[in-house]
């Protein structure tokens, strides 16, 4: 089995987001760091390898970014993958989460994986949606928001955070899989697999490499439009009930509450 | 000059960073009130490489270089002391001087242990009359057949008594004006371990006086040449200095990330504290001097493994971070106001863990002398 990781760099948890109003694209300065959603991508990949269920005889990691996410890919092989794919291109700068797919796509067939994992959301765009676009480019079925999975020869066993509880999904393989957070504890690298990670094979490819067409990717490519930005409107003001006579409090409460429709 | 990280630096910093925060600081207040001493930080420290960073692959240590090693101390030493210097003391002081003058059978025996944290190392040189004035050792070894006879007493020693200490390099007079070092086992009958100093810091980690009592050590414990102890142990602090400045500069950033955290959170007058030049003015000077004393920091590191002679930027960094993190963690508590005097903000154990750092190995009058020395002063 070939098991492909799609990973991201992305604005360290630490530094405050915000908008560049002039590109109308995220400020990307500042410290950056592997999305941490695709720690438990790399790790649940790690954990089917190690578990000996199927044998898995390769495990990389696949990025699209510019030349600093090299440093996603170093964390990602120090953390288990065996070799890496960084995606690369001026032209590809601008890229929206359908552009952003298809690239990624194009990457991934060209791997030919039994299964690619990712992070459910990636800790700057928060959209959500690339594994289900590149599912869709890949015609591979597709889950997200996965917290448990069950590797056979050929099929996969899945638990999926719904909004109303778990799904138990089985799938065939191959598949697109995007992991929460709850799936597992990713390990750290240990100081042997960092100074190991350069060591591991990491192939730099541009849009010609893997075939793709320079007028579907980038913002030339995108379809997204940004428009004006706003920030969020700033909340009201609470309403501070003093609990003087409980009784009275609970009444203002339930009053409060009764007020805005919120008790059936 | 480029001033920045290589990527298996800046890796290894950030992995660091994660471990101090997910796995140390949600302790850190708590084995400090209870005095606990840090056995499975320290066991997963071991598991990731981490207590032996600067030894080589063969040997069982992690192969990396001082920088590395800086860089690690650094980031521990930012959320909690206590595991910073249990980590550095264990590296610096225990591991370090069998690294550097055991024989192949000294270094097969406790290396591959050391490294991987199985045990710890310690080192005896301090004594109730030998402090700054190390080479005034009390402690006297006779020879006797196949033995050494050790009597005397060390004190503040880190990491000798603990459930997983296994050895202390230590000083002693093998003859008259002869100072060697000689390695004691852990439960080597006559060498016991007094109970634990109450500190003002430091709280988490072992901190003992020791005493030899007929102690019989092998002739082969001896670890190097006889009477290079003196030499020995002046070059195995050189290199440690490198180890505490990173502790120092560690806990300063810690006490300053503390404060710009606070300030921008606490609010006053109607507005957050941060907006107040009058603390404005304290973030701005400590973060200037943290930045300043981490390029000495580094640099010392950087000499070190480039071959050169960092004796001098060693001693200037150690002294420059320890006056640093006691006024770093003096403002950061200042910041927090009252509740930087109540436990449960970390700059009140940081201000506590901060002083030490201009006395132990080395105070900043010896490091002071190091520098004059240094510059032919």
């Amino acid at each position: 089995m070939k098991i492909c990781v799609l990973v991201k760099e992305v604005p360290d948890a630490a530094v405050e987001k915000r908008i560049n109003p002039s590109t109308g694209r995220m400020d990307r300065g500042g410290e950056r760091n592997l999305n941490p959603y695709d720690t438990h991508a790399i790790e649940a990949a790690m954990q089917v390898k190690e578990g000996g269920a199927v044998d898995v005889e390769e495990i990389i990691a696949v990025t699209m970014g510019p030349s600093t996410a090299v440093r996603a890919l170093h964390k990602a092989v120090s953390l288990g993958a065996d070799r890496s794919v960084h995606l690369s291109d001026d032209a590809l700068a601008g890229s929206d989460v359908v552009a952003t797919g298809y690239a990624l796509a194009k990457v991934l067939e060209r791997e030919s994986p039994d299964l690619v994992l990712l992070g459910q959301q990636s800790d700057d765009g928060e959209c959500y949606t690339i594994g289900a676009v590149v599912a869709d480019y890949l015609r591979m079925p597709s889950l997200t928001q996965v917290i448990k999975m069950d590797v056979t020869p050929g099929s996969l066993r899945c638990e999926r955070q719904a909004e109303y509880g778990y799904d138990t999904v089985e799938i065939e393989l191959p598949a697109v899989i995007s992991v929460g957070d709850a799936i597992n504890e990713p390990r750290y690298p240990s100081l042997k697999a960092i100074m190991g990670a350069k060591k591991k094979p990491l192939d730099a490819v541009g849009i010609g490499d893997v075939g793709l067409e320079a007028d579907r990717v980038g913002e030339a490519g995108s379809k997204v439009v940004c428009g004006d930005f706003k920030a969020p409107p700033q909340k009201a003001a609470g309403e501070i009930i003093e609990d003087e006579d409980t009784n009275e409090t609970v009444e203002k409460i339930i009053a409060w509450l009764d007020e805005r429709k919120l008790l059936a | 000059m480029d001033f920045e990280l290589s990527d298996d630096h800046e890796l290894l910093r950030r992995t660091v960073r994660e471990f101090a925060e997910a796995e140390v600081a949600p302790v850190a207040a708590e084995l400090d009130r209870t005095k606990a001493f840090p056995y499975e930080i320290v066991a997963k420290l071991g598991r990731l490489g981490l207590m032996g960073i600067p030894f080589p692959e063969q040997d069982g240590g992690g192969g990396g270089d001082t920088l590395a090693y800086a860089l690690a101390v650094e980031q521990l030493a930012r959320v909690d002391s206590s595991v910073a210097i249990t980590l550095c003391a264990h590296t610096s002081l225990g591991t370090q001087p069998i690294h550097l003058f055991g024989n192949e059978q000294q270094r097969r025996e406790w290396m591959p242990r050391l490294c991987s944290g199985e045990i710890l190392g310690a080192f005896g040189l301090t004594e109730p009359e030998a402090g700054s004035d190390a080479a005034n050792t009390k402690t006297r070894a006779r020879a006797d057949g196949d033995a050494w006879v050790v009597d005397g007493a060390k004190q503040f020693i880190t990491n000798a008594g603990t459930d997983i200490s296994g050895v202390v390099t230590i000083t002693a007079l093998t003859g008259e004006g002869e100072i060697s070092n000689l390695l004691v086992a852990n439960g080597t009958p006559g060498y016991a371990q007094g109970e634990p100093y109450r500190k003002m810091g430091w709280n988490a980690s072992d901190t003992r006086p020791l005493t030899f009592d007929g102690c019989r050590v092998p002739a082969a414990n001896l670890l190097g040449p006889r009477g290079d102890g003196l030499r020995q142990f002046l070059h195995v602090l050189a290199i440690g200095r490198i180890g505490v400045a990173a502790m120092g500069l560690g806990l300063a950033q810690g006490a300053f990330d503390e404060a710009l955290a606070y300030a921008k959170q606490r609010r006053a007058f109607g507005r957050e504290i941060a907006s107040f030049q009058a603390i404005q003015i304290k973030l701005a000077d400590m973060a200037t001097e943290i930045e300043a004393a981490r390029l000495l920091v580094y640099r010392a590191a950087l000499l070190k493994d480039g071959g050169r002679d960092f004796a001098l930027a060693a001693a200037q960094a150690k002294l420059k971070t320890g006056r640093l993190a006691v006024r770093c963690a003096e403002e950061a508590v200042q910041v927090h106001g009252g509740y930087g005097y109540i436990e449960e903000y970390p700059v009140c154990r940081m201000y506590r863990d901060a002083k030490i750092l201009t006395i132990g190995e080395g105070t900043d009058e010896i490091q002071q002398i190091v520098i004059a020395r240094a510059l032919s002063a």
